[in-house]
C-alpha cells in the first residue's frame, strides 16, 4: 500500500535521479536488491526515515533518499527500485540500472534474501559486472536461521571478491557492520579482484575485439567490458541513457561502429545469433550464480519450505482460497466497524464540547458574531467532523491491513484472482494495485508501475478508483449504520453492517472486472501479456512496528491531509451558506441548480455538491453534507448517528437516497491527489480525463438505473 | 508435432528439468532470469483456485506462471 508522504500527494512521482548533496564530500550509496528482501527496512534503519516496506515488487516507487551518518562520515543512501535483474524489461528495472550505471554512486549495496540466496545472486553478479564497488548485504538471516538454512558467507565473499555482511535488518542487526564494510570499501586504494561472469568463448572473443576501442572512447567513465557486451546485444533503452550520460552518441562513432560490426560478424560466424547471444548472457549469469552458491548454502532439513507450502495449500486452495479471502476482508471490516463505534462517539462528544467552549471564548472576547460563526461553526466544525468520523476507522483498518501485507498474504490474492483478471485481458498484479487502493487510490495508481504492459497498466489505473479508499470507508460505514442496521441490536447489527460493507466492496471489485473487460474490448484492445508472479515466503509480522508505523505513517498522514482540506472546505461552505444573492444563499443556488440532475441519480443537490466539494479529499463528503443541511435547517444535537439520521430524513433521505449515495461514493471521479498522480504517471491528459470520466459515467449510469427501477417499486 | 512435455502438464508435486524455451523476446528473458534455463529442476507446487496460474518451485523461489507461459517451457 505504501501510503506515506512519499507515495501519496505531490511527491508521488519520481523526482528523477537528482541527488541532493547537502555538503561536499558526502558519499552516495545506492541500495539495490530484489523485491521483498527487506531493502526498505535496511534503508529505514540506516536513515531513520520512515518509509513503508511491503511485500510486492515495486514498493520503492520513487528514488527515496535519506542521510546516514556512520562514525562521523555522512552518506546519502538512495533506495532504488527492487528488481530481479538489470536487463531492463520494466520501467523500474530501467531506473535501477540507470542509477547504478550512470548515477555515479560511490558504492552500491545489494541487499539479498538469505533464504533464497541463489536467486538473489543474479542481481549481485549483474551489479558487479557494472561496478566493482559493491557490498553484499545478506538480509533476513533470522528467517534463514528459523528455516534451518546455514550460509558460509566468508566463502561467498571470497568467491565474489566483494565484502559480504550478514544482517537481520528488522531487528537492526548487522547494519553497523554493513556501514563499516561500505566505509572500508570507499577508503580502499587499489581495486579488488571481483568475480567476472564468463561467457562462451566466441562471446568473450567478440567482447575482446570491442573493449579496447570502447575503453579509449569512454575513458574511466564506465566499465568497458560490460558496455561492449551491451553494445553487442544492442539494448536500445540503455543506449539512450548512455548517450545522455556520455554527452555524445557512442554508436555514431565510426571506429566503434566498425569494431562492433566486426565483432557481430565474428559472433555470426560462430553460430551465435542475436537471440542466442541474449540467451547466453542470461544463462551465464544464472549458471554463475548457481556455481557461486554451490556448497555455500546448506539446508539442515529438507522441509524448510514445508510450513509455507502447507499455508499456501489452504489459502490458495480451489475450495477455500477465495472464501477465506472474502472472509478475511469481512473480518477486517467487522473489527473496524465494531471497534470504531465507541471511540468515534467519544471523539465527537469531546470535539463538539470544545466547539461550544470555543464559541464561548469568541463571545467572551467580544468578537463579531459572523467571525465566530465562520471560524467555529464553519472551519472548526467541519474539521471536527472529519476527525471524529475518520480517525477511529482508519486507526483500526490501517494496522490490520498492514499486518496482512507484512505477512505476505497480498501476492496470494493476486495468485487467486489472476485467472479472472486474465479473462478481462488484464494483469493479475492488478489485484495488488487494487488492494493498495483500499488504503489510498493515489498509492494504488503509483503501484501500477509493477505492471509491465503499458496497456494493462492503464487499465489498472483507470479502474483503481472502483475500490473505495480509506477516505470513502467512513462515508459507507456511516450510511450503512444509519439506514440499514439502525433498528437491529448488538452483534446482529455489526454482522449485518459487515456483510453490507463487504457486499459494497465486492460490487466495487466486480465493477473493476467489468470495466477492465470493457476497456480491453474497446479503447485498450489487446490480449493479456504474459507474467510471472513471485509468491514470497510468509514472514512473521512485527506487530509492534506495524502498529507504530501504520499509525504514524498512514493514519496521521492521511488524517493530516484530510484536515488540511477540510478546514478551507469548511470555510468555503460557510461562505456559500452565508452569502446571499437575491433571496437565496449561494449554497441554496448551487444546490437548486444541481438538484434536478441529482434527483435523477437518486440523490439531491446537496449530496452532489458535497461530492463536488469533496474533490480535494473524499473524507469530507459526509461532513459537507451535514454542514449544508444544517445551514439550511435548525441546529440539532449531533452527538449520535440517530440524530444524524433524523437530520438526513428531514431533508428527504430515503433508503433509495442512501443506496444511491453509497453507489456514487463507490463510483465517481477520483480525488484531486489521485487525478494528479494519474496525470503524472501516464504523462497524458487524455488518459487522465478517461480515468475521471469512466468511473463517473459508470456511477451515474448505475445510480440512474438503480433509482429508476427502485422507484417503480416504492 | 511436439512430442515433448511442457511445464503445464506437470501435476502437483511432480518435478521435471527444463529442456528448452519456446518463448521469444522479453518473456524469454523473464523466464530465463527466474532461472528457467536448460537443466534447471522445477517442481509444480500448487494450482490457484481457478486452476490457472500455477505456482512452481524454481531455484528456491516460488513463482506463479500462467498456462500460456508455462506451455512454452519444455521439460524432460
Amino acid at each position: 500500500m505504501g501510503l506515506t508522504n512519499q507515495s501519496t500527494g505531490t511527491r508521488a512521482v519520481d523526482s528523477g535521479l537528482v541527488i541532493h548533496r547537502t555538503e561536499k564530500g558526502e558519499k552516495v550509496i545506492a541500495l539495490a536488491g530484489n523485491p521483498n528482501v527487506g531493502k526498505s527496512t535496511v534503508f529505514n534503519e540506516l536513515t531513520g526515515m520512515r518509509q513503508h516496506t511491503g511485500n510486492w515488487p515495486g514498493k520503492t516507487v520513487t528514488n527515496a533518499q535519506g542521510n546516514c551518518t556512520y562514525r562521523g562520515e555522512s552518506y546519502i543512501m538512495v533506495d532504488i527500485p527492487g528488481t530481479y535483474s538489470l536487463m531492463a524489461h520494466s520501467a523500474e528495472e530501467e531506473v535501477a540500472r540507470d542509477f547504478i550505471c550512470f548515477g555515479n554512486p560511490d558504492a552500491t549495496v545489494v541487499v539479498c534474501d538469505a533464504t533464497c540466496l541463489e536467486r538473489n545472486l543474479n542481481l549481485v553478479l549483474q551489479t558487479i559486472e557494472i561496478t566493482g564497488k559493491v557490498v553484499v548485504c545478506v538480509n533476513l538471516m533470522d528467517e534463514a536461521k528459523r528455516k534451518k538454512i546455514s550460509l558460509d558467507l566468508q566463502e561467498l565473499s571470497r568467491r565474489l571478491g566483494v565484502p559480504v555482511v550478514p544482517a537481520a535488518a528488522r531487528s537492526g542487526k548487522g547494519l553497523d557492520e554493513l556501514m563499516q564494510a561500505v566505509s572500508h570499501l570507499l577508503k580502499r586504494e587499489q581495486k579488488a579482484k571481483t568475480i567476472q561472469i564468463r561467457y562462451a568463448t566466441p562471446i568473450e572473443e567478440a567482447i575482446a575485439m570491442l573493449e579496447p576501442t570502447i575503453r579509449e572512447k569512454t575513458g574511466q567513465k564506465i566499465n568497458a567490458r560490460w558496455l561492449s557486451l551491451k553494445l553487442l546485444d544492442y539494448d536500445k533503452a540503455l543506449l539512450q541513457s548512455l548517450n545522455h550520460y556520455l554527452g555524445f552518441e557512442l554508436l555514431s562513432d565510426e571506429q566503434v561502429q566498425q569494431k562492433r560490426k566486426e565483432a557481430l560478424a565474428y559472433l555470426q560466424a560462430h553460430g551465435i545469433s542475436q537471440e542466442a547471444l541474449l540467451d547466453q548472457i542470461v544463462a551465464s549469469s544464472v549458471l554463475t550464480a548457481e556455481k557461486v552458491c554451490r556448497g555455500i548454502v546448506r539446508y539442515d532439513t529438507d522441509l524448510y519450505q514445508e510450513r509455507d507450502r502447507k499455508i499456501d495449500r489452504i489459502l490458495t486452495n480451489k475450495w477455500t482460497g477465495i472464501p477465506i479471502m472474502i472472509a478475511l476482508l469481512a473480518v477486517i471490516f467487522w473489527i473496524t466497524m465494531t471497534g470504531a463505534n465507541y471511540p468515534s462517539q467519544l471523539l465527537s462528544d469531546g470535539l463538539f464540547w470544545v466547539e461550544d467552549r470555543l464559541a464561548d471564548a469568541f463571545a467572551w472576547m467580544g468578537s463579531p458574531n459572523w467571525l465566530c460563526d465562520m471560524l467555529v461553526h464553519g472551519v472548526y466544525r467541519t474539521l471536527a467532523w472529519v476527525v471524529s468520523v475518520m480517525l477511529p476507522p482508519m486507526a483500526i483498518f490501517f494496522p490490520l491491513f498492514t499486518l496482512l501485507e507484512d505477512l505476505g498474504y497480498l501476492p496470494r490474492v493476486a495468485f487467486n484472482l489472476d485467472k479472472y483478471f486474465k479473462k478481462c485481458n488484464a494483469c493479475g498484479k492488478q489485484a495488488l494495485t487494487m488492494c493498495m487502493g483500499f488504503g489510498c487510490n493515489a498509492a494504488g495508481i503509483v503501484g501500477c508501475r509493477i505492471i509491465d504492459s503499458p496497456r494493462e497498466r492503464l487499465i489498472a489505473m483507470i479502474t483503481n478508483n472502483f475500490v473505495p479508499c480509506n477516505g470513502r470507508f467512513p462515508t459507507l460505514i456511516a450510511i450503512i449504520t444509519m439506514f440499514f442496521v439502525g433498528s437491529l441490536m448488538g452483534p446482529l447489527q455489526s454482522l449485518t453492517s459487515t456483510l453490507l460493507l463487504t457486499g459494497v466492496i465486492l460490487l466495487g471489485v466486480l465493477m473493476t472486472f467489468f470495466v477492465s473487460k470493457l476497456l480491453s474490448k474497446t479503447v485498450l484492445k489487446g490480449i493479456p501479456s504474459s507474467f510471472t508472479l513471485e509468491l514470497p515466503p510468509y514472514r512473521r509480522p512485527q506487530i509492534g512496528k506495524v502498529l507504530v508505523r501504520s499509525l504514524l505513517d498512514r493514519t496521521l498522514f492521511v488524517l493530516g491531509r484530510a484536515a488540511c482540506v477540510a478546514a478551507p472546505a469548511g470555510l468555503v461552505l460557510w461562505l456559500l451558506a452565508n452569502i446571499s444573492v437575491g433571496d437565496m444563499t449561494l449554497l441554496a443556488h448551487c444546490c437548486a441548480f444541481l438538484d434536478p440532475f441529482a434527483q435523477l441519480l437518486g440523490m439531491d443537490g446537496v449530496i452532489l455538491l458535497a461530492f463536488i466539494l469533496g474533490f480535494p479529499a473524499n473524507e469530507i463528503v459526509v461532513p459537507i453534507m451535514i454542514m449544508a443541511y444544517m445551514a439550511s435547517g435548525t441546529l440539532i444535537d449531533m452527538s449520535d448517528l440517530t440524530a444524524l439520521k433524523q437530520l438526513l430524513v428531514d431533508h428527504g433521505w430515503t433508503w433509495i437516497t442512501a443506496v444511491s449515495t453509497m453507489l456514487f461514493s463507490l463510483m465517481h471521479w477520483p480525488c484531486s491527489t489521485t487525478c494528479l498522480t494519474i496525470k503524472k504517471e501516464t504523462q497524458s491528459l487524455k488518459w487522465t480525463v478517461v480515468s475521471v470520466l469512466v468511473p463517473t459515467l459508470m456511477g451515474m449510469t448505475v445510480c440512474f438505473l438503480f433509482t429508476t427501477v427502485a422507484r417503480l417499486f416504492v | 508435432m511436439n512430442t515433448s512435455t511442457c511445464l503445464t502438464q506437470l501435476k502437483q508435486g511432480q518435478r521435471a528439468k527444463v529442456k528448452s524455451l519456446l518463448a521469444t523476446g522479453s518473456m524469454r528473458r523473464r523466464l530465463q532470469e527466474i532461472g528457467l534455463i536448460e537443466g534447471t529442476q522445477v517442481e509444480c507446487l500448487q494450482k490457484s483456485p481457478a486452476g490457472d496460474p500455477v505456482a512452481y518451485l524454481i531455484r528456491g523461489a516460488v513463482i506463479a506462471l500462467r498456462a500460456e507461459d508455462s506451455a512454452t517451457v519444455l521439460v524432460y
